[in-house]
């Protein structure tokens, strides 16, 4: 990098490295087309070399091995490894059973999401009104999934078996001893020890975060809502519908309205996130090095002050906040009783207030937290880089433009941006504090200071929109992760043509 | 000459000194007068609205910390609360510390995939998945209930490695060589020598799984829609702010703020007891690329 860039101001390179991702941009997504052949030949690679593997168990198996592509395990239960052999087997059994009696059912049934959903029919005896629930679409859909997975999970060890079996043949015959069970499991304490480590937590992860994640972005392809609410209704799917109705090219009436909301929400979150995480982080810091100067007593005291403030749970400060800042709180009802103002301010109530209020608000929540973490960083910039920016005659503003802000800046910037992600879907802060309000008719179930993460779960507790809601979790993900992007970009570039000192 | 300018610097120097000494008292007063507010308003003895001009009640009293626990289910949403964050603090230590430990030592295929897998899961919106969960729930019959509560907040702690894999990352490695070559496994290394180094980071992730669930709105407020009898303390707390006959006209601000306070105490004494390790967890953690 040059001289230039060098010399320029922290904002001046953030400005720079901006403009710059976004210039870059066609010439990466060249290269990312570019690319793709080679990953497909790569992919193709690793396929073939399955195939191969397959085939290779095919034609060099003996019978044990070749009886194992039906009976998986039989080879291995042959040649006395029994633990592993009887533990394939055991999941082939349980997934057939689970196949025939369960998920074969659902699967079939994925591409309609059901035909009947309830029927109304009278007891004949009492003359009650009764009603027989068949299809769920809802349960169709999440178990079709369940059962793609396990199949996949299936196909897996399938091919882990058949490498297996040809493996411990090809270990008989060339006269090798073979891995005893307890050799086994003394491998899961070494060589596959992270296969024990993390067997569970990824258990965790994949059923409560991937299956959800998956089925909320085939929910999103589905016209789910309120008017077709299982078990009494079915839900079809509808293709890019609602993506098409959250963008406002929709027939609908409100499909304008949810684009306009749309758009507003998305800048709002934008805009929140970004003086959210910077207003902290340099009042932060300035509280920090204000404690940290020189010749101020009671350092600990001040910081101690601060971090208890941590310690109250945010969500007792916030709602407690909201109740103090109300039209009617004890604020306003104090400086109206001073004298101070005639009517109330609407801190919460009006728009642009309340938007500056959740900022002030998040600021006074924030800086302990961010005051925390400079303090330790501003502590390891060399004193004698401020002494002989002293000697050059260099004022303290001066000194924290040029040495303190970039220092900072180059070392926390992976805060930073985790700070900035974090905001961007920032639950707490405005729900608690304006659960989105002031409301706004021109917005669709959204308020001037919904970010779209409130919004997601205002359409989806209150409204059951599921389906659209699906569509701006999508949105909110493609933001984030653009912006992340973006982020990191500058990241890497300072971490490598800016080594600091 | 020499020694006047001498003196005036240190003039100048002494008068930035009171200035901060000012600044630093204003903002201490900003932090911490709230709380005082919060603390003072729970002693209101007189039963009024909320929409109040005075701060300092007409008579003191303790009559809204007994009608917290005799009038209230707040006490049953307190034992929730702390039932629910031991046992994710329990779950979440544990899956963070053998996640980290896998991510940070061994090496296997599938590691750097895993960790941008996670990278990319994180910035999925954690309520876009919510109502799958809550349908998988229900299917398991655990809506509405607190273990699954339990199995939403510890399922993905696998998420949360990324500070404690930091720490691991700056135990030197010969340790483990020097043990492994002793003959000790993998997971004796884990157990025997890895751990008994972590102190800090375990006490540090023990801290923050445990303060998590007090203040967490987003899930508990969904599963348990509708049954206030396993509302964690924060959606008990939020469902009376939205009740307004319950804080207008039954006087529910001072209780409010009674079971604000209630909740507050041990959280604080927790933290200040255990500050060093948090402050050395979070600014360990923010600092690593």
């Amino acid at each position: 990098m040059n001289l230039t860039y060098l010399k320029m101001s922290p904002l001046e390179k953030f400005w720079f490295n901006f403009k710059a991702f976004f210039k870059r941009l066609p010439s990466s997504f060249a290269a990312f087309f570019k690319a793709i052949p080679k990953k497909l030949y790569k992919l193709w690679l690793a396929f073939a070399g399955i195939f191969l593997n397959i085939g290779r168990a095919a034609r060099d198996g003996d019978w044990k091995t070749r009886t194992s592509f039906g009976v998986m395990g039989f080879g291995l239960i042959c040649r006395k490894q029994y633990l592993r052999g009887i533990l394939y087997l055991l999941f082939e059994v349980l997934f057939v059973l689970y196949m025939v009696f369960f998920g074969w059912k659902y699967l079939v049934k994925m591409g309609s999401l059901g035909e009947v959903a309830c029927v109304e029919g009278k007891d004949p005896l009492t003359g009650i009104t009764t009603y027989t629930y068949y299809d769920n679409s809802l349960l169709i859909l999440l178990y079709s999934l369940l059962t793609i997975f396990i199949m996949a999970a299936f196909v897996y060890m399938w091919y882990q078996n058949v490498k297996g079996n040809l493996l411990s043949q090809q270990f008989v015959e060339a006269h090798l001893t073979l891995p005893t069970t307890k050799d086994d499991v003394h491998s899961y304490a070494n060589e596959n020890y992270h296969k024990s480590l993390l067997s569970i937590p990824m258990f965790g992860l994949v059923v409560f975060t991937i299956l959800p994640i998956f089925f909320m972005i085939f929910i999103a392809f589905t016209n789910y809502d309120k008017a077709h609410m299982p078990p009494a209704e079915l839900f079809q799917w509808s293709g890019f519908d609602n993506f098409v109705t959250v963008l406002g090219g929709g027939v609908s009436s409100n499909s304008k309205i949810f684009a306009y909301t749309f758009g507003e929400v998305l800048l709002w979150t934008i805009v929140w996130a970004f003086f959210a995480t910077f207003t902290n982080y340099i009042l932060g810091m300035v509280v920090a090095i204000l404690i940290n100067k020189k010749g101020i007593r009671f350092k600990k005291l001040w910081r101690t002050v601060l971090v208890i403030t941590i310690a109250v749970p945010q969500f007792v400060s916030l709602m407690f906040m909201s109740q103090l800042l109300a039209d009617q709180g004890l604020i306003n009802k104090l400086l109206e009783k001073w004298g101070w103002i005639n009517q109330a301010i609407p801190f919460l109530t009006d728009g642009t207030f309340a938007r500056a209020t959740v900022i002030i608000v998040n600021v006074w929540i924030g800086i302990p937290y961010s005051m925390l973490i400079c303090t330790g960083i501003l502590m390891n910039i060399p004193a004698d880089l401020y002494e002989s920016a002293r000697i050059d005659g260099a004022g303290p503003v001066k000194a924290y433009m040029k040495i303190t802000l970039p220092y900072m800046l180059h070392v926390t910037t992976p805060y930073l941006i985790t700070q900035f992600i974090g905001n961007l879907n920032n639950f707490n802060v405005i729900f608690l504090l304006t659960g989105g309000a002031p409301s706004s008719l021109d917005m669709q179930n959204a308020g001037k200071t919904d970010l779209l993460i409130t919004w997601l779960y205002k359409l989806t507790v209150s409204e059951s929109q599921y389906g659209i809601a699906s569509v701006i979790g999508i949105f909110t993900f493609a933001v984030v992760a653009v912006l992340s992007l973006i982020l990191y970009n500058r990241s890497k570039s300072v971490k490598n043509e800016e080594e600091f000192m | 000459m020499e020694k006047k300018k001498f003196r005036s610097k240190k003039g100048a120097e002494r008068v930035s000194l009171v200035l901060i000494y000012a600044i630093l008292i204003i903002i201490s007063l900003i932090w911490l007068i709230p709380f005082l507010m919060l603390i003072i308003l729970s002693f209101r003895g007189e039963q009024v609205g909320m929409s109040v001009d005075y701060l300092f009640p007409k008579q003191w009293s303790f009559n809204n910390y007994v009608r917290l626990f005799t009038e209230t289910k707040f006490l049953t949403w307190y034992g929730n609360t702390l039932l629910v964050s031991v046992i994710v603090t329990v779950v979440q230590t544990v899956i963070v510390l053998m996640t980290s430990y896998a991510l940070s030592r061994l090496r296997f295929k599938l590691r750097k995939p895993l960790m941008n897998l996670m990278l990319i899961l994180g910035m999925f919106p954690g309520f876009l998945s919510m109502t799958a969960v809550y349908f998988v729930l229900k299917e398991i019959g655990l809506t509405q209930n607190l273990l699954g509560l339990i199995l939403v907040y510890s399922a993905s702690s696998a998420m949360q490695y990324y500070i404690c894999k930091g720490f691991f990352d700056t135990i030197p490695k010969s340790l483990d060589e020097a043990a492994r070559i002793d003959g000790a496994s993998r997971h004796t290394v884990f157990l025997k020598i890895i751990l008994p180094l972590a102190k800090p980071i375990i006490i540090y992730t023990i801290l923050t799984a445990f303060i998590a669930p007090w203040g967490e709105y987003m899930f508990s407020s969904f599963i348990m829609l509708g049954n206030d009898d396993k509302f964690t303390v924060a959606v008990g707390m939020k469902s009376w702010l939205d009740n307004a006959t319950l804080m207008g006209q039954e006087g529910y601000f001072p209780i409010f703020c009674a079971a604000a306070v209630v909740v507050s105490i041990p959280i604080t004494a927790l933290f200040i007891w255990l500050q060093r390790y948090y402050v050395e967890g979070v600014t360990g953690g923010s600092v690593k690329g």
